[in-house]
């Protein structure tokens, strides 16, 4: 890139990334990406879920081997080819899941697989006293003996940052670290980075706080689709040179489906309250409201966090709230069961489709069929004949390209997988349906398709909602736009509304 | 972002779907031709193996643990296990000989012989009710299939001890007078040549296997065995699923107790021990994934044939029974180490 000569004055490359290409299954995750890591300073990705970020920080962690394209280390070519062989080069990674056994000391866990050893086994002394010291230079007063599982989400952060500071990385990537602190904790952890930055740690950060990464970066970024779309330093962006480049220009999903009338309320949600089902003693949905009308597509937005999944899953069955009311078409249906409510009419898509979506030991057919048996079951007996048409009608219906009904669910490349997971279903035949990030994890080719879909069968008169954290999303086919914060509404659109607009109600352009 | 798992498992499962190679078919088929090589094998060295009478004895033996295994088969697919069966077995083989020897009612002076088809149905129930109450901690206590049933085992198997005080029922015939005659026909007599009880299995086999394969019961089975959680969320009523597979289980450990003492023409409280584990190895064997999911009648009862006929044709060539074991356990490892094979990383993952 023509970047590259002008951003040698910046600082010394200390790792470079050299066309690195990556595909999953046939999907490409990165296609060629180029920039400079710069001693002692922040370089920030931004980019939407799915646009590569994660792909190429677990390539830099020596996670995951790219496809194509190298990684240069101190002007060397190099191969990692483990995560721990990458942090013997002086590369660390703090994964957005904290990787800390919750039931282990801070000491134990910093010291988790090099403990140190003398002739009498563990020499405890000596990893409390370095890890006292690690703390103290963090400024963080945390007992050393102290149960990870005890600490908060915060402090286990600064633990996994004295771990990987403890084996002297002079690299350490951060993947969304402030996404679960508060205000005061974000403070604590940015004068972290820049002490560390002034000691010459290079430091690779991700967030989906925008003006929150502004304040501490050095260097921007921005992938979109797998394409490194922008990199540029600090000095010559802003907030508004991130979206453009984050979202695109010409990238379109399609429209909301119109030319049909809306029908009656088909859902009504009414002062529903889910307490946090980790046990987080808070409310995740709080006293929220909604109504959704036949033919409708609603899309909810927020970040994570927000309560987006919680509230889907709470009014298809699988959490239970504590007050409120889920009224489908003007029947109470709180107290169903899940198999009830989708014989009502109501379906779920969940968001994670590998650990809910599909049973991967059936075939494509088994699982297009499986919220349907009671359909094709004729006495006690299924009927084969009714499961084959049911099965012929889904993959039709959802486009799922695929050698058959009898191959393993698991031969679909992911953007068929979903296809499959929300055949299964509209096989159902609902009256409203729910789909939790249906767009997660899958090509842009593949999106539309999905979208196609939902518009399609809202266009036939079926309530859609659907979660995203993509704004293009909300705004291409969605009627109205609901933003969600911590539990509630916090702001409601059409889909004439800005990008900006939406990212600002959502607590995402602003910092927290 | 991306599906590393699905990866995982679709190769080797793709792969496996082609069965035009010779390898594969043999890898497919495994219990099959292990049968076939087995009873060739001890044909050769003995010629009274593959005789009529032979092949009906050594399959009245398989009857017991061929029971056993359906049951087994039944929860090892929803993803648990069930290491109750053989105390539940002695339980109900016991308590039906119990019956058998009459029920005294204290209070009224008299002493009631229920006829045989009471004592089957009664003992049908406790079996059942014992099955439940391992479903019921399983699904909706959550506690741990294995110590779930581990804890069923032991108590079981004490109140089979109190019960006779550790002696053995002997005498179960019955007599023509009290009108309670019958109770060896199942262990004893043989229908157009074949002993009751491989007809008994053949029945309960082809009833399983239709569950399985054409129920809406069945695929459920599948599912929440395959994966709770999207089971759940298609409305599978995962629970009530789990429950049932668990009651199945201790019915079907009733029908072998009364088959076991029928056979024996007695019950003893310690009937039965190990016997889960046989019928763990025959699911296994049969090519069934201890992760649940996956895995048919057909091969289970492969499995159990495999185990039986082996362990009856080295005892026909006269070898010492220690060495049974080992071979036992030499088919149980090798028939795990295929199961690896045909579902890649997955079969043993957990």
């Amino acid at each position: 890139m023509s970047d590259a000569a002008t951003s040698r004055q910046a600082g010394e490359v200390v790792l470079a990334a050299r066309n690195i290409a990556k595909s999953y299954n046939g999907v490409r995750a990165l296609k060629g990406v180029n920039f400079d890591i710069h001693r002692g300073q922040v370089t920030t990705l931004f980019g939407e879920n799915g646009a590569g970020k994660s792909t190429l920080m677990k390539i830099l962690s020596g996670v995951v081997q790219p496809t194509s394209g190298e990684i240069v280390l101190d002007g060397q070519p190099i191969v990692f080819s483990s995560s721990t062989d990458a942090r013997n080069h002086g590369i660390s990674i703090i994964h957005q899941e904290l990787s800390l056994a919750p039931n282990l000391s801070v000491r134990d866990n910093i010291f988790m697989g090099r403990e140190i050893t003398g002739p009498t086994g563990v020499n405890y002394a000596e990893e409390e006293r370095q890890v006292r010291k690690l703390l103290e230079e963090l400024e963080e007063d945390i007992d050393p003996l102290t149960p990870v599982e005890e600490l908060r989400l915060g402090q286990q952060q600064i633990v996994e940052i004295a771990r990987a500071l403890s084996v002297d990385s002079r690299i350490l990537i951060m993947d969304e670290p402030t996404s679960a602190l508060s205000a005061t904790e974000v403070e604590v952890l940015f004068s972290v980075i820049r002490d560390l930055t002034a000691k010459g740690v290079s430091i690779v950060y991700i967030s989906h706080h925008l003006e929150e990464a502004l304040q501490i970066t050095d260097h921007a970024v921005v992938l979109r689709d797998g394409n490194m779309t922008a990199y540029a330093p600090r000095a010559d962006i802003d907030l508004e040179w991130i979206v453009r480049n984050m979202v695109g220009e010409n990238y379109d999903l399609g429209n909301p489906p119109t030319g049909h009338e809306f029908g009656p309320v088909m859902l009504s949600v009414r002062d529903l309250t889910v307490p946090d089902p980790a046990g987080g003693g808070y409310n995740v949905v709080d006293r929220m409201s909604l109504d959704v009308r036949a033919g409708e597509i609603v899309c909810i937005y927020g970040l994570m966090g927000a309560g987006r999944t919680e509230l889907l899953e709470t009014v298809a069955g699988k959490l239970s709230a504590t007050s409120g009311e889920i009224v489908l078409e003007g029947k109470e249906i709180s107290h169903l069961a899940i198999g009830e409510r989708i014989a009502r009419g109501l379906a779920l898509v969940p968001e994670d489709r590998q650990r809910y979506g599909l049973v991967q030991t059936m075939s494509v057919g088994q699982n297009l069929s499986l919220a349907s048996i009671l359909e094709f079951t004729r006495g006690i007996f299924t009927s084969v004949r009714l499961e084959q048409a049911l099965i012929q009608k889904s993959i039709r219906d959802v486009t799922v390209k695929t050698d058959g009904p009898d191959v393993p669910i698991g031969s679909l490349s992911g953007g068929n997988q979903q296809k499959v997971v929300i055949g299964k279903m509209l096989a159902t035949d609902p009256k409203v349906i729910l789909l939790d990030e249906p767009s997660r994890g899958i090509d842009i080719g593949a999106k539309a398709e999905v979208f196609r879909i939902l518009a399609h069968h809202a266009a036939a008169g079926q309530a859609v909602v659907f979660t995203t954290s993509e704004v293009n999303e909300c705004l291409s086919i969605a009627h109205r736009i609901i933003i969600m914060r911590r539990g509630r509404i916090s702001a409601e659109f059409t889909s004439d509304i800005t990008k900006e607009k939406i990212m600002a109600a959502s607590g995402e352009a602003v910092a927290a | 972002m991306t599906q590393p798992s699905a990866n995982g498992i679709s190769a080797p499962a793709t792969v496996l779907r082609g069965t035009t190679s010779p390898i594969k078919l043999l890898l497919k088929g495994r219990a099959f031709f292990a049968l076939i090589a087995i009873i060739i094998a001890f044909s050769f060295l003995s010629p009274n193996y593959l005789t009529v009478s032979n092949l009906l004895i050594m399959s009245s033996h398989v009857a017991i643990y061929g029971i056993l295994a359906i049951g087994m088969l039944v929860v090892i697919l929803s993803g648990g296990i069930d290491l109750s069966v053989g105390s539940i077995l002695a339980l109900c083989g016991v308590v039906a000989g119990a019956l058998m020897q009459g029920v005294e009612l204290k209070p009224l002076g008299v002493i009631l012989f229920p006829p045989v088809w009471a004592v089957v149905v009664l003992t049908c129930a406790l079996g059942a009710a014992l099955g439940a109450l391992n479903g019921i901690l399983i699904a909706l206590f959550r506690v741990p299939a294995f110590v779930t049933t581990l804890g069923v085992m032991y108590m079981a198997r004490g109140i089979a001890l109190l019960q006779t005080n550790g002696l053995t029922y002997n005498n179960l015939a019955g007599r023509p007078e009290l009108g309670n005659t019958g109770f060896d026909w199942l262990g004893f007599n043989r229908l157009f040549g074949v002993p009751i009880s491989v007809l008994v299995l053949a029945a309960l086999a082809v009833l399983t296997g239709l569950m399985l394969s054409r129920s809406s019961f069945g695929r459920w089975l599948y599912a929440a065995g395959g994966n709770e959680n999207a089971a759940d969320l298609s409305g599978v009523p995962v629970k009530r699923v789990k429950i049932t597979v668990y009651t199945l289980s201790g019915i079907l450990s009733a029908i072998a107790g009364l088959v076991l003492s029928s056979q024996l023409t007695s019950a003893g409280p310690t009937a039965g021990t190990t016997y889960e584990l046989t019928a763990i190895a025959a699911v296994v064997i049969g090519g069934a994934a201890l992760t649940g999911g996956r895995g048919t009648v057909r091969g289970t009862m492969l499995g159990a044939f495999v185990i039986g006929f082996l362990s009856d044709g080295l005892v026909i060539i006269g070898v010492s029974s220690y060495w049974q074991t080992v071979f036992t356990g030499a088919v149980i490892v090798l028939a795990v180490l295929m199961n690896t094979i045909q579902y890649g990383a997955r079969g043993v993952r957990q």
